[in-house]
């Protein structure tokens, strides 16, 4: 068995980050143990746009680690009305 | 005297059925506004008596069931304060009108303006540039007369906030900018009012519901000071979709609050995107 076997993940970008979403958001392939903020640098998102990220419907930080099979959403601060 | 009333709101009380064929007794709008001119008091206090005794006002007859008549008169009875009443407030205050929440205080210190038109109920093209607080009140009049309706055409600020919620029992945040929310919240977490909370981008939005001892906005946007004034919406805008599906959230949450009945979304943010269908509950604590 290869060390660094892929996983996946599935992730979602809400309201003005969702032009981030990659082509295969649903099955996304990541390296098991890499951070939520590893994650971003891989997908370039602007960090200081990320308000809110969630790892399995539970808040996460940007060092919370991703072993695959996660679903992880990454919303901006929404505050219209 | 009451007594008096009540025998008399049984004496013109009709019987009618559900469309289930469930039986009750119903009062009309007019024989409402009749004994409330007769007995010298509001209609909300005909309303709320007739309930009391079973009877059910038949504005308030599709509610039945899901609410019971002790239900519906809880409602007349609260006080709920819609502060902002753009597109959230306007959505959300045509709903607890039409629900029949009894006293709603409409705070908004703007006037309509065109871009408006796209999602804010009560703003028409006969009403650009008029008070906002003044167009909801006049829709709330046209729907529900027996609403008592505090109207102030004002902005909540650190200077006048407590005046402006007092009594109030519940408080729908529907404001446009991340600072008055934080400002709100304060305001309604030391007077011990319980607050929901709702905020749009494009077509997506979060909704959550905020109780005193709750850490609240700051689990969602982080501290107040290191905020931007406006969020995501600046460049998406808002749309009419996103704005009434995350208003009619915030009145379901404010009128399970008013009844202490249900799952309130306390420490949880339920979130809306509307290009994938998503609607999801997420733990923020």
């Amino acid at each position: 068995m290869k060390k660094h076997a892929k996983a996946h993940i599935h992730i979602k970008f809400f309201a003005t980050l969702s032009k981030l979403t990659p082509g295969s958001a649903e099955h996304f392939p990541i390296d098991p143990g890499i951070t939520v903020l590893d994650l971003f640098k891989q997908l370039e998102v602007p960090v200081d746009e990320v308000k809110l990220i969630f790892v399995n419907n539970k808040k996460g930080e940007l060092t919370t680690e991703l072993q695959g099979g996660e679903r992880i959403g990454v919303f901006p601060p929404v505050g219209g009305g | 005297m009451k007594e008096d009333m009540i025998k008399e709101i049984k004496t013109v009380a009709v019987p009618k059925k559900m469309p289930d064929g469930t039986s009750y007794h119903s009062i009309s709008v007019e024989q409402t506004t009749t004994l409330a001119n007769r007995f010298n008091v509001r209609d909300l206090t005909v309303e709320i008596s007739a309930l009391e005794a079973d009877i059910v006002p038949e504005r308030y007859s599709r509610n039945m069931k899901t609410y019971s008549t002790q239900d519906q008169a809880t409602l007349l009875k609260s006080m709920v304060s819609v502060v902002g009443l753009g597109g959230l407030g306007g959505a959300a205050t045509e709903i607890l009108a039409r629900s029949g929440v009894g006293t709603l205080n409409l705070i908004d210190g703007d006037t309509f303006e065109e871009s408006n038109l796209n999602r804010q109920f009560f703003c028409t093209q006969d009403l650009l540039l008029k008070s906002k607080a003044g167009a909801a009140k006049r829709r709330v009049n046209e729907i529900n007369s027996s609403i008592v309706v505090q109207q102030h055409n004002e902005f909540l600020q650190e200077n006048n906030v407590v005046r402006i919620l007092e009594n109030s029992d519940a408080v729908i945040d529907c404001l446009d900018n991340l600072n008055s929310r934080f400002l709100l919240e304060g305001a309604t977490k030391k007077a011990g009012i319980p607050l929901v909370s709702a905020a749009v981008a494009g077509v997506s939005g979060h909704v959550t519901s905020i109780f005193h001892q709750d850490q609240g906005l700051r689990l969602i946007y982080g501290e107040p000071e290191r905020l931007p004034q406006k969020g995501a919406e600046t460049s998406l805008g808002c749309l009419p979709q996103a704005v009434t599906i995350m208003a009619a959230l915030e009145t379901s949450e404010v009128i399970k609050i008013l009844l202490k009945k249900g799952n309130v979304l306390r420490n949880r943010l339920l979130i809306v995107d509307l290009t994938d269908h998503t609607m999801e509950v997420l733990d923020l604590l």
